[in-house]
This record gives structure tokens, sequence and C-alpha cells, in this order.
């Protein structure tokens, strides 16, 4: 039995495998409507989380399956004391498939531990999300055909955006992919990305402080939010934050085929008008997590053979 | 120089660094024992200067993982009729189970009673992240 705790519990063979299947999902719903019959996907949401939990719902409700859950840690027996592995044991019993986020980090690494279902790790805390990471890497290879061999640019909160460090995790692993880093000083990416992670992979990377200094280069544009609370002090924010804003100026300098993603929720970092731009992705990227999301369940059920390896 | 009996049967912890000893001690649980235990800080070495020395008397191994952790410099000398039987070096370890704790408030060993589990990444620098939560062991050893 598999789980999906962390990005990288997928080889890049498997990864390919699923992102293949969540393209043909895509491209052909119907044919997967009936995949989940008489099973039952548990939301074990300790933590609210709209868009993660709607998502996941979604894609078990469109392969024809079930769903049962919680959306919140009040309303589940975590409020009464219960430990995480004695909730999944419990979960276990009445579902086939688990996805849970938690505020504690590595609740779900300790959930599979215990887990007699495959269990999704749908975020905990500030730590890993693989479900984005994948419906990004399904989104670059969707928009661009493929996701090695591009030049991508990472912008806005590098350090403390978990979706940005697992993604970095996961395209390093990919030939020919070209880092440019995109952050105020203050939101550099931590040190141990660089040194233990883009540094060994032998990709070239290089940081820079302004969009504007990068963006005809650029294949991918990944933009994240600032966030005000980061900064240490309000004339930081405000002398740094337009910065890392996406306006119609700025994209005008991108290519043609540019791919501007976002995890969203999007503040301000976009500029409304964007959202008119064929290259602006990230509503499609939200939509591609509902197909990513169904392909791993198929996958992690063992209802669509050769995608995972044995564990 | 402070003169401290030498053992007949037991072990030696020699070149420890310097202000370390008590840390080893701890970490070994040493205060657990119901035998003669010295510890002996800034001994005279030729090698480093300065060094700290255990020596047990009565036992026969320590866990050279938790050694390997905090000092892997140092050498186990087992004693037998007050002679050396055998010497030993302690490795880093690829693991460490219920050594030392995660410090981040966010992991979830904060809450749930699981092992403490950290595993080595980066040796040369001796550096140690969480299992579950990932953060970097900070601890000053």
């Amino acid at each position: 039995m598999r789980h999906l705790i962390d990005p990288l519990d997928l080889s890049r063979e498997e990864t390919g495998r699923l992102l293949a299947l969540a393209g043909e999902i895509l491209d052909k719903p119907r044919d997967f409507a009936h995949c989940c019959e008489g099973k039952i996907l548990a939301t074990l949401f300790f933590e609210p989380s709209t868009r993660t939990r709607l998502s996941f719902e979604s894609a078990m409700l469109r392969l024809g399956g079930q769903v049962l859950g919680f959306s919140s840690a009040q309303s589940s027996s975590a409020a009464k004391g219960e430990s995480v592995a004695d909730t999944i044991r419990m979960v276990s019993v009445y579902a086939d498939i688990a996805a849970m986020r938690h505020f504690k980090e590595g609740a779900p690494f300790v959930a599979a531990r215990y887990s007699k279902i495959p269990v999704v790790n749908a975020g905990d805390g500030g730590h890993q999300h693989p479900t984005q990471t994948l419906t990004d890497l399904f989104m670059i290879q969707r928009s661009r055909g493929k996701i090695g061999g591009l030049t991508i640019g990472l912008c806005g909160d590098l350090k403390f955006g978990r979706t940005v460090h697992s993604l970095i995790k996961s395209l390093v692993r990919y030939e020919g992919v070209n880092f440019v880093f995109i952050s105020p000083g203050e939101l550099r990416a931590p040190g141990y990305i660089l040194k233990e992670v883009v540094e060994p992979s032998g990709h070239p990377w290089r940081e820079v402080r302004k969009m504007e200094e990068v963006m005809g280069e650029l294949d991918v544009l990944y933009m994240t939010r600032v966030q005000r609370e980061r900064f240490f002090n309000e004339e930081d924010y405000v002398r740094l934050k337009d910065s890392y804003i996406l306006t119609p100026e700025k994209l005008r300098l991108g290519k043609p085929e540019l791919a501007v993603l976002h995890p969203l929720p999007r503040v301000n970092e976009i500029d409304q008008r964007v959202d008119e731009d064929p290259r602006a992705l990230y509503f499609e990227q939200a939509r591609g997590g509902v197909y990513v999301r169904m392909a791993l369940i198929l996958a992690l059920l063992g209802l669509a053979p050769g995608i995972l390896e044995e564990a | 120089m402070l003169n401290i009996d030498s053992i007949e049967n037991g072990i030696v912890i020699d070149h420890i660094t310097a202000g370390r000893g008590m840390r080893v001690y701890e970490l070994l649980e040493l205060h657990k024992l119901d035998t003669c235990v010295a510890i002996i800080k800034n001994a005279r070495s030729s090698k480093f200067g300065r060094k700290d020395i255990i020596k047990i008397e009565g036992v026969g191994d320590v866990d050279l993982d938790v050694l390997g952790f905090i000092d892997d410099h140092a050498t186990v000398c087992v004693i037998r009729d007050g002679k050396i039987l055998e010497k030993k070096r302690p490795r880093l370890p690829q693991r460490l189970v219920n050594i030392v704790s995660c410090k981040n408030p966010r992991c979830i060993t904060s809450v749930e009673d699981v092992d403490q589990v950290f595993y080595l990444c980066g040796g040369e620098e001796h550096r140690y992240r969480c299992q579950y939560c990932e953060q970097l062991l900070s601890e000053e050893v």
C-alpha cells in the first residue's frame, strides 16, 4: 500500500505516469465517472481549507465514489484529545482512502504509519502540500508540453512559501530546468533549499530583485503572495511590494507562450486585469488540481494499474 | 595534575572535545548508574590541547550512536583486568531515535506520543533533520 506524504514519495517516472493519467481524465472525464463506485474518501481536515477539501471531494464524486469527513479539529474527536494514530485507525474502518490536512507538521506521516488505507497529505502546517506540487507540475506540463528544459521564475515569498519549496524539490529532478528566484532580500529562498537541493542538482540558478529584469526570459512564472506580516517593518513592505505585483504592463515584457501560475488564493500580487490574458493560467491550474487528485485516488486505490510501483 | 584512579573493569571515554563531557554524561544517562563514574574536564591532551574524559566502572558497553552524535572524535576504551581490551571509535549515526527532541512547536511530536526520530542529512556538517517536520536539529551539543 502506498501513501503520498511528500511530493518526493513518487519517483519522477511515477509522477510522469500520474500526470499523464490526469490529462487523460481531463480529456475524457466520462470514461472515469464510475471508477470509484462503492469507494469512500475520508477528508480529515483538522484545519479549515475550502479549496483543497472541495477539490478532493469533487475528485472523488467525479469518480463515482462517496465522501465523508470533517472540516475542522473542533468537529473531530481531536477536540476530545484523540491522537492522530487512533483517529486514522478508526477512519481505516470507515473509508477506503483518506486525505488529511493538519496544523501539525508531520501529522500525515504519523497517520500513514498506523493506517490500513492510503493516506494523502493535504497540507501539514507550513511543511508539505504534495497534491499542490503535483498540480503545479501538471499545469507546467500541460501548458508547455514538458517540464524539463524550461526557464522557471519563482516570484514573491520564497522564504516561507511551502508550495515553492516543494516545487523546487520536484523540479530539480527534471533536466535542463533553469531557476530564477525573484524576491526581496528578506524573503529569499532559504539557504538549505539552495545548498541542499538546488546546488547539488547542478541546475543553473540566480536571484534577482525585480521581475521586470527577467520577464522576457521566462517560460513559466510561478507567483506567490508577499504577505505584509512577513516584513520587519511597514516601510520595507511599502517599498518592496510593488516589485512583486504582476501587472499587464509587466506581463507585456513576457514571451507570448509564458505560463503564469499561482497556487491561490491570490490577494493583490496579480492585478485582476491580468486575469484576461491568455497566459494567466492560475484558475485553469486550480481546475487541473481536481484531475490530478482524481488520478491520485485511482492510483492509490489500485484502480489504475501501472501508475505506481509496488510499495 | 589531578589523579583519578585507573579502573580495573569498565569503560574510558577518551578524547571528548573539551566542554562536552557533561553533555555526554547526560545523554548516555550515566546518572542512572550506581557504579563509580568520574568526569575529568579540561585534561591536558597532546593532540587537542584539552579534552574531557569519562571513566565508568563495571560497565561493558555504551551507546556508540549517542556518543557519535555528540562527539565523533571521542574514543571508547573497554578495560578488562586493568588492560585495554578494545578501542572503538563512534561513527556519526544515520538515525537518532529518542536521543533528542524536536524543538519545532508546530511538529506533530509536540502533541503525539511517537518516537523522536532524526536522520542525518549532512554528514560533514553533522546536520540532522526531524523525520516528521524536517526541522533542522539546532541543539547545541
